[in-house]
This record gives C-alpha cells, sequence and structure tokens, in this order.
C-alpha cells in the first residue's frame, strides 16, 4: 500500500518518530505555558535551562556517578533551585512592568548561561549513553524502534498529562489560577501567593530541565542543544496559544508530527514549516488554536 | 494578545540575530579571522583557527622584523548576509588585508566575490566546496586546507573499492553539502558504484531519525554524510540507536574532523574511514606544534582547518615580505609563484587556479584497545600524494587556467 507515492510503513515510522519530537516539544512548551500562564514572564532562558538539565545529568554521571535514573530527580531539582533564586533575586521585580522586560532579562540569562557552557565545552558535545535498561529497540515490522526513543513518549505523556491534571484538576491548582486571576484576594484567605509563584517558576524550569536529560542520550549533551530547539518552541507555544496547558501539549505532539511528515515530502521546508504554520494560524486565530481571547 | 505580538518579533529577531564584533583598524596588516566563533563549526574552526593565526604571527616574527601584524575577529555565524556585511565592513571601513578561515561554504563564496571586487586578499581554509578553484575561482583568493573534490578522491574510492558499491546520501541542503554530495556522486558512479537516493536535510539539524529511516529503507550498502560537524556527530550516533550498523548498512563520513570524533567516542567512531589534510601525530614537527596549541585550547588538538589557517597565514605573511606591499592581488600572485614551507603541511605549492597542493591521508579510526589516550585516534591508511589528491587543474573550468 502506497500514500501519496510513500509507502505506508515508511510513513507509520515517521509518524512515530514525530511523536518523539513533539514529546520534547510539548514538554518544553508545556513548562513555557504554566509559566507564562501564572506568572506572565515569557521565559527566554527556557532552552538553556533545557541544556541545563542535560548537563546536571552529565556532571552526576562524570563527578558523582549517579546514573540515568537518578538523574530525572536530580537535574530537574537542581536546575529548578537556580530557577528559584533567578526568580526570587530578578524576576519577581518585573511582574508590575511590561512583557518586554521579563523577555529581556531571562534573553540575557539565557545567552550568559550558554556562552559560559560553551566556553567550557565546546560546541561539539558530549557523549551520554542511554541506561542500559532501555539499550536496544524493537522491530515493529515497518520500523526498528529504539526502545529509549519509546520510553521518551510514554513517559513525556505522563508528565504532560499528570502537569494538566494537578493545574486544571486538583485544589493546589486552583489556588494557583486563582492567584493569577486576583493575588490580592487569594493571599486575603492566607495563601502565601509569593512563595506559590516562585515555587511555579522552579516547577516549570524543572520542567525544561526534566526534557533536557531525556535529550541527553538521542543528541549529545550540547551547550547549543537549547538555543537550537528554543526557536521552535516559541512557535510551537504561539501557535497553541499562550498559557493553555492542554493546548501546548496537543500542539507540540501535533507539530512533532506534521515536521516528521514534511521530512518525507519535502525535507528542505522542515526547519520552516513550523513557521509557516505560525504564521497561518495567527492570521486566522491571533490569540493561537487553544488560546483565550483576552 | 500583546505577549503574543512580542514573542513573535522577539521569535523572528532571534532568528536573525544581528552580529556582535567589531575593532577599529590603523592601517598595517591587519588578518580578519572570520569564522563560526559560537555555533555548529565553531569546535572545528573558533577561537582555535584564532589560535592558530597568532601562533603563525608569533613564528612568523613580526615583531623582530619591524612588521606591525594585527588580528582581528569577526563571527559570521554561518550566514551569508551576516559575512558579507562583516567582509564589506572590514575591507571598506577598517582596513583589513585579508580574511582568513571562512569555514561554511555559501559564506566563503559570498565573500571570495567581495575580496575580488575590492582587490583584497582571503585564504580559505574551513570551507569545502571544490567550486572556490573551479568556476569560483578569483584571483585574490587560495584554497588552502582541502575541498569536496578532495575528500571524495579520497574516502569516496577507498569506501567504492572496499564493496560499499550502492550509496544513499545524507546532505547538508546549502553550497557545501550540494558539491560534496556532486564530487562523491561522480566518484562512485566512476568507481562503478550506484547512487539510489538521496535526501537534503536543514542546516544545521538536530534530530536526524526520519532522515536516517528512509536511508534505512533505501537499502544502500552506504550511507554518505555529505554534512559536517555536530550534524556528522548526531547523524552517526543516532544512527546507532536506530540500528544502521547491526542492520548491515554503513556509514561513510564524507567530511569528519578530529573534533568530531572526539566527542562521538572511539566506541561509536570506530572503524570510520575518512579524509584529513593534518592529524597532529604525524610526525615530530606536526607533535611539537599541536601540544603548543593544545597548552592555549583547553588540551585540544588542532583541526586540520586550524592548522591550515596557520599554514595559510605564515606564508601570506612571507609573501608580504618579500614584496613589502600588502595589495591583494600582488601578495595572492607571489603567494603562488612562492613554494610553501611550514612544519604542519611540509613543503607544497599554490596552483594558478588557488589550490594549495599537499598530500591528503586516509584515515582509518582506531578502535578504543587501539588508543593511548584522549585525541589518539587515527591510524594511516593511506597516504595520497599531492599530485593526485587534488582535482586536475584543466578539470576544474577555472576561467583562469583557460588560456
Amino acid at each position: 500500500m502506497t500514500i501519496f507515492g510513500i509507502p505506508a510503513q515508511a510513513l507509520f515510522g515517521q509518524l512515530l518518530i514525530g511523536l518523539i519530537n513533539g514529546a520534547f516539544y510539548a514538554m518544553l512548551s508545556l513548562g513555557l505555558s504554566v509559566i507564562f500562564g501564572l506568572l506572565n514572564i515569557i521565559n527566554f532562558a527556557h532552552g538553556a535551562q533545557y541544556m541545563m538539565g542535560a548537563f546536571v545529568a552529565y556532571f552526576a554521571l562524570q563527578w558523582a556517578g549517579l546514573g540515568y535514573w537518578p538523574s530525572l530527580l536530580i537535574a530537574p531539582v537542581v536546575v529548578g533551585l537556580f530557577g528559584v533564586v533567578l526568580e526570587r533575586t530578578m524576576l519577581k521585580r518585573l511582574y508590575h512592568l511590561d512583557h518586554l522586560y521579563g523577555l529581556l532579562l531571562t534573553f540575557g540569562v539565557a545567552l550568559v548561561v550558554q556562552g559560559l557552557f560553551r566556553n567550557e565545552f565546546g560546541s561539539s558535545g558530549l557523549p551520554y549513553a542511554a541506561p542500559s535498561q532501555l539499550s536496544g529497540g524493537y522491530n515493529l515490522g515497518f520500523m526498528f524502534l529504539p526502545t529509549y526513543r519509546g520510553w521518551v513518549v510514554v513517559f513525556s505523556l505522563v508528565v504532560c498529562l499528570g502537569t494538566w491534571y494537578v493545574i486544571e484538576r486538583t485544589k493546589l491548582g486552583a489556588y494557583l489560577r486563582a492567584a493569577t486571576e486576583n493575588p490580592t484576594l487569594v493571599q486575603a484567605f492566607g495563601i502565601n501567593v509569593p512563595r506559590m509563584i516562585t515555587l511555579t517558576y522552579g516547577f516549570g524550569v524543572g520542567l525544561a530541565a526534566l526534557a533536557g536529560v531525556l535529550a541527553a542520550p538521542i543528541y549529545q549533551v550540547n551547550p547549543l542543544m537549547g538555543a537550537d530547539l528554543i526557536i521552535v518552541v516559541f512557535a510551537v507555544v504561539v501557535i497553541g496559544g499562550l498559557g493553555s496547558i492542554m493546548g501546548s501539549i496537543v500542539t507540540g505532539f501535533g507539530l512533532g508530527v506534521v515536521e516528521g511528515f514534511t521530512k518525507v515530502f519535502y525535507p528542505e521546508a522542515s526547519n520552516t514549516v513550523i513557521f509557516v504554520i505560525m504564521a497561518l494560524v495567527l492570521l486566522v486565530r491571533p490569540s493561537g488554536l487553544f488560546g483565550r481571547t483576552t | 494578545m500583546i505577549a503574543t505580538r512580542i514573542l513573535v518579533l522577539a521569535t523572528a529577531l532571534l532568528a536573525a540575530a544581528a552580529p556582535v564584533h567589531a575593532q577599529i583598524s590603523d592601517g598595517v596588516i591587519k588578518i580578519g579571522i572570520m569564522n563560526d566563533q559560537s555555533g555548529t563549526y565553531s569546535d572545528i574552526t573558533g577561537p582555535g583557527s584564532t589560535l592558530a593565526a597568532r601562533l603563525a604571527v608569533e613564528d612568523f616574527g613580526a615583531a623582530k622584523k619591524g612588521m606591525k601584524v594585527e588580528i582581528v575577529v569577526a563571527d559570521h555565524q554561518n550566514k551569508p548576509d551576516v559575512g558579507s556585511g562583516i567582509a564589506r565592513q572590514w575591507f571598506d571601513a577598517e582596513k583589513v588585508d585579508v580574511i582568513v578561515d571562512v569555514p561554511t561554504s555559501s559564506v566563503a563564496l559570498a565573500i571570495n566575490q567581495i575580496t575580488r571586487d575590492k582587490g583584497k586578499a582571503f585564504l580559505v581554509s574551513g570551507a569545502a566546496a571544490s567550486d572556490l578553484t573551479g568556476k569560483a575561482c578569483s584571483p585574490n583568493t587560495i584554497h588552502w586546507t582541502y575541498d569536496t573534490w578532495a575528500l571524495a578522491n579520497g574516502t569516496g574510492s577507498a569506501v567504492v573499492k572496499t564493496g560499499g558499491d550502492t550509496w544513499f546520501f545524507l546532505t547538508a541542503d546549502y553550497a557545501f553539502g550540494h558539491a560534496l554530495e556532486r564530487d562523491t556522486e561522480a566518484v562512485v558512479l566512476k568507481s562503478g558504484g550506484k547512487v539510489v537516493g538521496k535526501v537534503r536535510h536543514p542546516f544545521p539539524t538536530a534530530d536526524f531519525s526520519s532522515f536516517l529511516l528512509q536511508a534505512q529503507a533505501s537499502k544502500a550498502k552506504i550511507i554518505g554524510l555529505a554534512n559536517a560537524g555536530a550534524d556528522t556527530i548526531n547523524a552517526i550516533k543516532q544512527g546507532a540507536d536506530f540500528g544502521i550498523v547491526r542492520g548491515g548498512q554503513q556509514f561513510a563520513g564524507l567530511l569528519v574532523f578530529i573534533s568530531d570524533v572526539h566527542a562521538l567516542s572511539l566506541e561509536r567512531a570506530q572503524g570510520l574511514v575518512l579524509t584529513e589534510a593534518f592529524y597532529w601525530d604525524l610526525n615530530d614537527r606536526t607533535r611539537a606544534w599541536s601540544k603548543r596549541f593544545g597548552g592555549q585550547h583547553h588540551g585540544a588538538m588542532p583541526t586540520m582547518v586550524q592548522a591550515g589557517v596557520y599554514s595559510a597565514v605564515l606564508h601570506y605573511l612571507k609573501a608580504v615580505e618579500a614584496l613589502k606591499s600588502d595589495d591583494g592581488t600582488k601578495v595572492i600572485a607571489k603567494m603562488k609563484e612562492m613554494p610553501t614551507d611550514d612544519p604542519l603541511f611540509g613543503k607544497g605549492t599554490v596552483r594558478a587556479d588557488g589550490r594549495k597542493l599537499h598530500p591528503m591521508y586516509l584515515f582509518e579510526v582506531k578502535k578504543p584497545a587501539e588508543s593511548k589516550g584522549p585525541w589518539d585516534y587515527y591510524k594511516v591508511r593511506a597516504t595520497i600524494p599531492a599530485e593526485q589528491a587534488f582535482r586536475p587543474v584543466d578539470q576544474g573550468d577555472c576561467p583562469l587556467v583557460k588560456k
């Protein structure tokens, strides 16, 4: 069977690969959405924090002998703490100002962090092996699926849906959403709003770091890994609608698939297709596919 | 939504970030090192090339000879528009006499033309497209270290000879990738091989899985990587994940640098056959120089591009000294007239079409057990003598050599 001149089997393979890339888009755009939705900060340091997550995993292995599994916990915590410090010392001074200030600050932080890492570790990247439990792969008939990549899709789906559930369906999530609507009122009920916001930023940053750990065995641990990805992820966020949790998850996976198919039908356009879609979506729905019009 | 609008704008700005550079000139011999200081190719060229140029000025003994030499550096970010902008500013406003290095063939081809228009000098070490001494050859340009024809001739024919007769190309979608693919395809066909497919991937690409699946489906024996730097590293690394080699297919890295092998680790890179113009462990002179280089460069050994920058700058300064002028066109002519000699490439010549001639080497990456430590990566499989290593002068369609 062939579809548009491509064997159906090849298309299934590309669909699956699209989902793998989509998993990274989804996790990163989710973190951005959580941060923007609750803090009103456009976190341009997200790519750098994703890269830091991968590097923490690398350091943990090199210096402390801690492998992949502990790193899944350590990296988000360490990088999340970095985020907390950043929020406490700098970002919190910007909440009452225009979005542009937060954007400039986080962009500057990203440049500094990336520059420091690049200066120390170069641009070729450092190798990081997948854990032995997840090495090898399965022959699915239509393609050879490396076990690790299957794991990435499943794990990131769980993380994304978990995050969505906490924010949209639990009491804690309700506090968070209420605090963004009217912080003064929520504070009057005895809830420590500034601390909640700090922790939310830390959580969003932690998500980026977690994606970084997931990415480490697939790509090299590379100081530039975030800089390359973040531009695409921002386009994903714009398409999905800023601040929409479910929107960023669905758009992330969806665009991964679209990009995957582009690589088959017209590979030359695969790095621009997302921006074309972004332009089209903005023309038709300026607040994004899932965004609320405010 | 205002935030969305800001974000779109910022994303667009980021995608086209402006160059950061600029130094002030006061005449004398001003050497402009232009390359990728921060991106995909910065380990291959980058600050290492700047260091190599400094060492050349030092070894030439410019200060003792009373010549004032100044080095300026710029990051072209692998973008032809950025590179052209810097080149014009350097030539017009900052009195730069010679531009050196310039990886990324699309940028190099643009600067090749600008240098010619301005009558300055251009010494290419980083870029690969053999067009620089072919259709686009110029009396103001010397192509120093290697080119796509030499790579194809070295690696391509070696691979076909050992049975790799069906090829699938993964090609970086810009001037360099196209040139490397074209030159390799010619060698494959000439040696009796066949090209069963090709895919052009955006430059740079982090995720190769999609392209690797297409290569796998092609059933070609050899997957030819017509790309470089981080792209090559990612393709080989991810190819291992997808069981490319276990499935009986082989990678042919058409342009692999020692920094790539270092990043891949011998575990993944072992057995790769590759063509380079330089390796630090060739003889006493290359070892001594490379140790000195590494001492000032995080212990990393020089790539052939960085070694080429040293050799080119040294020869340039010798020509300027002999000529007592830094007029671009005249210096390049002088450089072609004088034989070259330096510790890294030995004795050589520069041909009328601007091609610098020296031997090329076919290396094989060692197995982890064969390596004595970091950077001990290659064994020499064959030395390709200078007269066979590069495209014969009459086959390049260079207008400079047509009578």
